[in-house]
């Protein structure tokens, strides 16, 4: 176990994936002399070398177009967008072809890349350097989505992600980077895709997050405690493959439930979580399902923290849950 | 034996064979390759009609381009075709009944029913799964190349497009990534003169396709694409520059579109029958079949045998492939992973319960 923070979490599962396997290579936009605009790749050129960290022009269509290559003829590229705002010259690689190339070609040319992309808001970063747009990426047949809120968690997704036979969006809370500090287990550290991590236990009200707003609604649980609500908090840490059993039981004991992400409401994760609980387990329900998300707006910059979800708007969204029965 | 070594070939003198020609033994393979191609053409764009398939998209007057290029390269070289290639995947042996079976996406369809006719894949042939969206295979050939030098292979990776490509944005990038990594990357423009309706003067005002690499730091060439010989000399040539380590090259060859874009397009709206003409009389099978009759190498007897040999193969493939069984229903849930997530297996299990009408998920 080695205390890490969250982006140190990644960098060392880059290099333990790159030193176990010498098919493993990373690419993307200042990542090797410069070890990333975050750090997250840093020292990774000086262990490996130009060959295996790879600074790229500046063409995210082409860091997504030749990390596809690669992984076609065999190699096991992770592509870095150095923002996940940035993406979206890639969006054509990644949802027409990235996403569909074992499907189209009938299982021939299995396609594993996973894309690391800083996501989400809370850094001053303005309309360009702040968006969460993990739905775009949900919606697509044939990705897995991704998104730690732990540096363990980081470090042991990251690792599955790398070691698995599918695309991977993997999507990294940059307004926790270095705001959270943990335990992270040394080697080989994987945390199987598909299986949600009860944050917090609690009977009264279930609260769903991901991400940067992992703390903050536990703050938000911290605080209906003192109001003798036990709330629990529940990380499904991917959304693509969705534990949906992890959370269809939270609710069953519950009956109440709130969604919390910092992406925009409409056609947001929290809709799609919501439907399934209204399809599966309504009649656990007491209460209507709530959101708490960001605005319908673009981000903006020097309101920022009024579009981002808080402890206080969720304890809000949770206590009217609560309240209403 | 002292006398024979005292014949024997002097090192120093260079060979009497240019490596770069295309070897003479491969001309009548090579003609055969391309009225194999025309008598697919020719009868799959009569069985759209008749509604035994749903679409195709034929190759006619690019013959030469792609039989002179698939001939040029190795077996271990790959492919990353746009969806007009199908001359180059049959001469790198793809079957021709493998190609039926895809064009009618029945259960024994390598790309199982998924795509439509001409998105082909064919891994034993290294031909990458092929895509309707334009140029994205580009950056992909060029990253298959980067993978190569990683490992040391000496291969090359050929990136296949047209003359409407060259505005795409994966053009840019791959073209860029392929000149600052030295990537052993073929780019093969098929100039066939139109996109769609778009004729090639509107896709860009340079005077050439080929002069574009100039501004990505490698060589450009133009070739005739309907000569099978200048075409797979510049190929060639090319692939020797790229094994070696000197990086790509993009060849336009310039060709002509003989046919519609697709069985869905009227090409009469937009381009002049003289102009067609014109072209026909420039054929790439009639002009190989001149100098196939003009050196002696067939006879018109020996020719008609050839057209009547592949009308007959191809008539035989799709009788087999019409004989095949569809795609089963639940086939639709498979390869969208390696294994099925937990949501796509339920939607699976409902899909499969006979109780209830078919059609979107309930």
């Amino acid at each position: 176990m080695t205390e890490l923070t969250l982006v140190q979490a990644v960098n060392r599962g880059l290099a333990e994936a790159m030193r176990s396997d010498p098919d493993v290579l990373i690419l993307g936009e200042d990542i090797g002399v410069n070890g990333g605009v975050f750090r997250a790749t840093e020292g990774l050129f000086k262990e490996f070398g130009e060959s295996r960290v790879i600074d790229t022009p500046l063409s995210e269509t082409g860091i997504v177009g030749t990390a596809i290559g690669m992984a076609l003829y065999g190699l096991k590229p992770i592509a870095e967008i150095q923002f996940l705002d940035f993406i979206y010259p890639a969006f054509d690689q990644i949802v027409s072809e990235l996403a569909k190339m074992r499907y189209r070609s009938g299982g021939q040319f299995p396609c594993h890349v996973v894309i690391r992309a800083p996501y989400g808001g809370g850094i001053k970063g303005g309309l360009y350097h702040s968006q969460s747009t993990e739905a775009y990426f949900c919606h697509t047949a044939g990705l897995k989505v991704a998104i730690p809120s732990t540096p363990a968690d980081a470090k042991g997704l990251l690792l599955t992600a790398v070691h698995d036979e599918d695309p991977v969006i993997f999507l990294e809370p940059k307004r926790i980077y270095r705001a959270v500090t943990g335990e992270v287990p040394d080697g080989d550290h994987r945390v199987p895709f598909g299986s949600a991590r009860v944050v917090r236990e609690g009977s009264d009200v279930s609260l769903f997050a991901y991400g940067a707003m992992v703390p903050p609604t536990v703050e938000a649980a911290d605080l209906l405690v003192k109001e003798g609500i036990r709330a629990e908090v529940i990380d499904p840490r991917t959304l693509v493959p969705l534990d949906e059993a992890a959370i269809l039981a939270s609710v069953e004991k519950t009956g109440r439930a709130v969604v919390v992400h910092e992406a925009a409401r409409c056609c947001g994760f929290g809709g799609e979580l919501a439907a399934i609980l209204a399809e599966k387990a309504f009649y656990s329900l007491k209460a209507p399902i709530g959101r708490v998300t960001g605005y319908d707006t673009p981000f903006p910059y020097a309101l920022e923290h009024l579009y981002l979800p808080n402890a206080e708007t969720i304890a809000h969204a949770a206590r009217s849950a609560v309240q209403a029965s | 034996m002292a006398s024979t070594a005292s014949v024997a070939p002097d090192p120093q003198v260079p060979p009497t064979t240019d490596p770069f020609d295309l070897p003479k033994d491969q001309l009548l393979p090579a003609y055969r390759w391309m009225v194999l191609s025309r008598a697919i053409d020719e009868r799959c764009l009569a069985l759209q009609r008749q509604g035994r398939i749903g679409f195709y998209a034929p190759l006619m007057g690019q013959e030469a381009a792609q039989v002179g290029c698939a001939l040029a390269v190795r077996p271990d070289d790959w492919m990353f075709p746009a969806y007009r290639e199908l001359a180059v995947a049959l001469t790198r042996g793809a079957s021709l009944t493998s190609v039926l079976d895809q064009l009618m996406g029945n259960s024994s369809d390598l790309t199982k029913g998924r795509q439509m006719p001409n998105h082909f894949a064919f891994a034993d042939q290294h031909y990458v799964s092929a895509s309707s969206p334009i140029g994205t295979q580009i950056t992909q050939a060029v990253g298959a190349a980067m993978a190569a030098q990683r490992r040391k292979d000496p291969i090359v990776t050929v990136a296949f497009f047209g003359d409407g490509a060259t505005s795409s944005n994966d053009f840019h990038a791959g073209m860029n990534f392929a000149g600052v990594f030295r990537t052993p990357t073929i780019f093969l423009c098929q100039n066939n003169q139109w996109a769609i309706s778009l004729p090639r003067a509107k896709q860009t005002r340079s005077k050439t396709l080929a002069e574009k690499a100039d501004a990505y730091g490698f060589p450009g060439v133009v070739v005739d694409g309907t000569d099978v010989r200048a075409v797979y000399r510049a190929v060639a040539e090319a692939r020797q520059r790229a094994v070696r380590g000197d990086g790509p090259t993009m060849i336009e060859a310039q060709v002509y579109r003989l046919g519609p874009h697709s069985t869905s397009d009227d090409p009469k709206r937009y381009r002049s029958d003289e102009e067609v003409a014109h072209w026909k009389e420039r054929d790439p099978l009639t002009r190989l079949r001149g100098e196939l009759l003009a050196a002696g190498a067939v006879d018109a007897a020996g020719d008609q045998k050839i057209w009547e040999d592949a009308r007959a193969q191809v008539a035989a493939a799709i009788a087999e492939s019409e004989r095949i069984a569809p795609m089963a229903p639940d086939s639709m849930f498979g390869d969208v992973f390696s294994v099925p997530t937990p949501q796509l297996e339920e939607e699976q299990r409902s899909f499969d319960a006979s109780d209830r009408p078919h059609g979107g998920a309930p």
